[in-house]
């Protein structure tokens, strides 16, 4: 019991859910105490709920063990730079300050939001098989559908953590993070946050999407939806945070010539990235707080009867959320362009034009959220410069697989091809699906019919598949051996692909052509005079087989920990200082630092290195 | 050079083949608006549409066509282990094909301010509906017929209709597949759509921003008629009401005017948001706190009044109150509810 406890992640989740039953008493008392009504329809009233999950999150992360050495340091202690891990898988549930542990952590979880959020979809995927209803209610409908898209952002925002973590500072040649510490608290926060997500639903669930759209995410009947704001909004520091460390960590800590225009083009992509989510994740945070306290306090931001407005929450929401798109897929788009050149053994054509793709991306995604407001009732005339705005995205998106597909012209096509480079290639058409159903909603006239409908969900699962899920799993693949000095299966990876691929554009495409058809988003049952019948259940058995190839890939990686063919050295000659050292990565990365020589992707020209380690 | 020619060939034959493919499978619904045209009435919704599925079938050829036919051509011989040609750009071609598609999109976004200019020309001769949404229904008011009210949305083909809508209580979206155009509807405002129906059919007005649990089934009929025959149904409307002389026959207009029937169901078989009104007059019904009233009048009359003053045992507490309805309003529907048996 005691050797149960001391694994930091339980003894804060004891903490947590003790520090939820302090708040949930404190307010019930002082709610007793002067009179008012201490009990509600979730046994508590909603006030007690929200405070004790803000209670809950601050015990967590106080007794985990992830302010450890602050607190020492509070008291006058020192404490040494580096802890050293416990040598067993335990170091990855405690507060470990190595940036490839981190990386990692964040890794798995992301893994395992996705198979929550899959599977929450794979349910009301099987309602709406067929027309009528089958086994939910509508209810139970709206909130696992909710909960899916949300699950989702945070097990992407998650996952690209994990990639940028684990591979930023190996790239740049750093020894970890700038802030190891606020690494580590990124990381941890994010546990409770999943907590309180996952707490709405037997609070009454959550109705509004992910979107949250008051008035109704005001609903007093549901207090599930204050908790998924609070989840939301704690999940939130996790990426200020995170990209903050992430910035100082490339602005300082690059090895010896590594000058801008030699930085490996991922590196790129992640700056872009962070600089967004730095700047950005504060509206979302912001706009659900102020619903947040519509409902806890009686403040009518929103609410037309006390003067608020509702469309300005629209306002404040997508000025993140729309920048929060390219957060998702520029690391992604950053693993397409670093894996290609080693895997066809070529130089990326036009290295500066991808890595100022990515910044000409980030700087124009501020500049476009009202596109998703078109129908909103927000001034008329406004929907025109935002379309404008939105269509000049497709510029450098458009430079973007213009230079992929130079790259491939004329390399070397490895056969067979390596999972990694199937995915790579899968990202490539995935995403320029995704790329080219975007303009249509761009365009003002076209939107009208567009908005809110399934053309749109599928539209955003080709993007954020094309951007995210395949560039995922090709680094997956490309770079596990790196962490663990075994590979993945290559048949089973193979076979991943080839069921996903094809699956997956069966469900997006055919999401879109019913959407056009008439067929709403959101909707638990549909009108049978449609006839969308047949087309659900394809739609269906397509989410089963992606479910299951992504099982397969699980499965793979379970084993290949233990069992996989080893894989020591570079295995896939590159020239990228990562590979240059034995795999599994030592525990402080480099022990000789090197020396930036060379142009990063320069394959085929003979004699040529990027990186040289200097004397000791 | 071969290997261009090669591409350009198949580029242009995948984006011919692709946007006929496209095509002939029907993307959009039937026409049945101004607004939503046709691929040859320029500005109109579907033309716009047309063009971008042109441009997205050549776009797609064009990337993939290349990308799939190097990783065919390309590929690595048995035994080869060099590495590939260094190429590590051409910098007149980036610059042509960041320039190019800049043009192709300043033209799309001309085409598309042009197109969104005549999606919104307006008639000053419009005929005024007003669109009350609520949780979970439509309903429609003509004032230039007399206030009639209708849960059905009936137009003349050939006039321009200015939508004015409002909602009662979260926001909603005004949505026929067939016309194309769509529009919120923001509680505390007005906001407003034209549409000019064409083509005679019966549609749905199907709500489409997520309003809640029955959301889904939010979708009212849409009759577009004659201009003769709209005048007919307007003018038999009006005299309906006038002459609604009996309480059931006012309540039965009142019900469908304020959206009840979104969440309350008149048969047997009751809707998963509220209880079914069928045979509930004199009832016996359950509470949340276990105990149970009769739904006499006076039940009925506080359940109308303030809905959230008891609770019926298996459903939350949605149904908004409605201050609207006199005394004399709420007996009619009471008489209504009555005569469910
Ligand atoms: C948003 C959905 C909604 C709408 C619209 C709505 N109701 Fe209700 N109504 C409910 C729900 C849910 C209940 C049961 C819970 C409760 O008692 O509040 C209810 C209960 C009632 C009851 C008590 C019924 C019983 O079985 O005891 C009456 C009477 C009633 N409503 C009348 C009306 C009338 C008349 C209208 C239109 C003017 C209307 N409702 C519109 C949701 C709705
Ligand atoms: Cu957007
Ligand atoms: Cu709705």
């Amino acid at each position: 019991m005691k050797k149960i406890y001391s694994i930091p992640l339980v003894r804060g989740l004891v903490w947590l859910v003790v520090g939820l039953v302090i708040g949930i008493a404190a307010v019930a008392g002082i709610r007793a105490a002067l009179g008012l009504d201490a009990t509600g329809r979730y046994l508590f009233t909603e006030h007690a709920w929200v405070f004790g999950g803000f209670v809950g999150t601050l015990a967590f992360i106080a007794t985990h063990g992830v302010m450890g050495d602050w607190f020492k340091w509070w008291r006058g202690q020192d404490t040494p730079e580096h802890h050293e891990d416990p040598a067993s898988w335990l170091k990855y549930l405690g507060p470990s300050l190595d940036h490839k542990v981190i990386g990692i952590q964040y890794t798995i979880t992301a893994i395992i939001l996705l198979v929550v959020g899959g599977t929450f979809a794979l349910i009301f995927r099987t309602e709406l098989s067929f027309e009528g209803q089958q086994f939910l209610n509508p209810d139970q409908y709206n909130t696992l559908m909710s909960l899916h898209g949300m699950l989702m952002i945070v097990s992407i925002l998650l996952g690209i953590a994990g990639l940028m973590n684990y591979l930023v500072p190996l790239l740049i040649g750093a020894a970890d993070m700038a802030f190891p510490r606020l690494n580590a608290f990124s990381f941890w926060i994010a546990v409770p946050a999943a907590v309180w997500l996952l707490l709405s639903m037997p609070l009454g669930g959550v109705e509004t999407g992910w979107t949250g759209y008051p008035p109704l995410s005001a609903n007093p009947a549901k207090i599930g939806q204050q908790m998924f704001f609070l989840g939301v909004f704690v999940a939130g520091w996790s990426s200020v945070l995170g990209a903050l460390n992430l910035i100082a960590t490339v602005a300082r800590m690059r090895a010896k010539g590594m000058t801008a225009f030699r930085l490996p083009i991922f590196v790129w992509a992640s700056i872009a990235t962070s600089l967004i989510a730095l700047t950005a994740t504060q509206l979302i945070g912001l706009s659900f707080q102020m619903v947040m306290f519509q409902r806890l306090f009686g403040m009518g931001f929103f609410d037309p009867a006390k003067g608020g407005n509702p469309v300005l929450f629209q306002h404040l929401f997508w000025f993140y959320s729309h920048p929060a798109v390219y957060v998702f897929i520029l690391p992604g788009l950053g693993v397409v362009s670093e894996l290609l050149p080693p895997l066809i053994r070529k130089p990326l054509f036009g290295y500066k034009w991808v890595a100022m793709s990515s910044f000409g991306i980030a700087l124009v995604g501020f500049l476009v959220w009202a596109h998703h407001m078109f129908t909103s009732g927000m001034n008329e005339y406004l929907r025109v410069p935002f379309m404008y705005s939105t269509l000049l995205v497709a510029v450098p998106t458009g430079v973007k697989f213009f230079s992929w597909v130079a790259t491939i012209w004329k390399g070397k096509i490895p056969t067979p091809m390596p999972s990694a480079f199937l995915f790579t290639i899968g990202a490539i058409v995935v995403f320029l699906m995704g790329g080219l159903t975007g303009p249509p909603n761009a365009t003002v006239s076209t939107d009208l019919h567009l908005h809110d409908t399934y053309w749109i969900v599928g539209h955003f699962h080709d993007t954020l598949f094309g951007g995210f899920v395949f560039p995922f799993f090709a680094a997956l693949y490309y770079w596990f051996p790196k962490a663990t000095g075994r590979r993945l299966d290559e048949r089973l990876g193979r076979l991943h692909f080839w069921l996903m691929t094809p699956a997956f554009l069966v469900l997006s495409s055919g999401m879109m052509r019913i959407g056009l058809l008439g067929m709403r988003r959101r909707i638990f049952d549909y009108d049978p005079a449609l006839g969308f019948e047949n087309m659900h259940v394809t739609l269906t058995v397509a989410a089963f087989l992606i479910a299951f190839s992504i099982a397969i890939f699980i499965y793979n990686m379970i084993v290949s920990v233990k069992e996989g063919d080893p894989a020591p050295g570079n295995i896939w000659n590159s020239r990228s200082p990562e590979w240059q050292v034995p795999s599994p990565m030592p525990a402080h990365n480099y022990e000789t630092p090197f020396e930036v020589v060379g142009e990063p992707y320069d394959y085929g020209l003979p004699g040529s290195k990027y990186v040289e380690f200097m004397k000791k | 050079m071969r290997h261009f020619v090669i591409v350009g060939i198949l580029v242009v034959l995948a984006a011919v083949g692709a946007y006929a493919g496209l095509d002939a499978s029907g993307l959009m619904p039937v026409a049945a608006s101004a607004q939503a045209g046709s691929a040859t009435t320029a500005g109109s919704i579907d033309w716009m549409w047309n063009l971008q599925v042109i441009a997205m079938s050549f776009l797609f050829a064009l990337i993939v066509v290349p990308l799939v036919y190097a990783l065919i051509v390309f590929r690595r011989k048995q035994g080869d282990t060099s590495d590939a040609e260094h190429i590590t750009g051409n910098t007149p071609l980036e610059i042509t094909w960041t320039l190019i598609p800049l043009v192709l999109v300043l033209a799309f976004a001309y085409l598309g301010a042009y197109s969104l200019r005549e999606v919104r020309r307006a008639d000053p001769q419009a005929m005024i509906v007003k669109v009350h949404a609520q949780q979970f229904a439509w309903s429609f008011e003509y004032p230039d017929y007399g206030g009639v009210i209708s849960d059905k949305l009936y137009l003349p083909a050939g006039t321009q209709i200015l939508l004015q809508m409002d909602s009662k209580d979260v926001i909603h979206s005004f949505w026929v597949p067939e016309f194309r155009v769509k529009q919120d509807v923001v509680p505390g405002r007005v906001t407003e759509l034209r549409i000019t129906p064409t083509l005679p059919g019966e549609y749905k007005v199907r709500c489409a921003e997520l309003c809640g649990t029955s959301h889904y089934s939010m979708e009212n009929g849409v009759v577009v008629t004659s201009e003769a025959e709209f005048i007919a149904w307007a003018q038999e409307q009006q005299n309906a009401l006038a002459s609604a002389q009996t309480p059931e026959g006012k309540g039965e207009l009142l019900v469908k005017a304020n959206g009840c029937l979104g969440c309350h169901s008149i048969t047997a078989t009751a809707l998963p948001t509220a209880p079914t009104w069928f045979g509930l007059f004199g009832s016996s019904v359950t509470l949340e706190d276990g105990s149970t009233v009769t739904a006499d009048e006076a039940f009925l009359k506080e359940s109308i009044h303030d809905p959230l003053a008891k609770i019926v045992k298996g459903f939350a507490p949605i149904m908004p109150a409605y201050s609207n309805l006199t005394d004399e309003d709420i007996a009619a529907i009471i008489a209504y509810i009555e005569s469910l048996k």
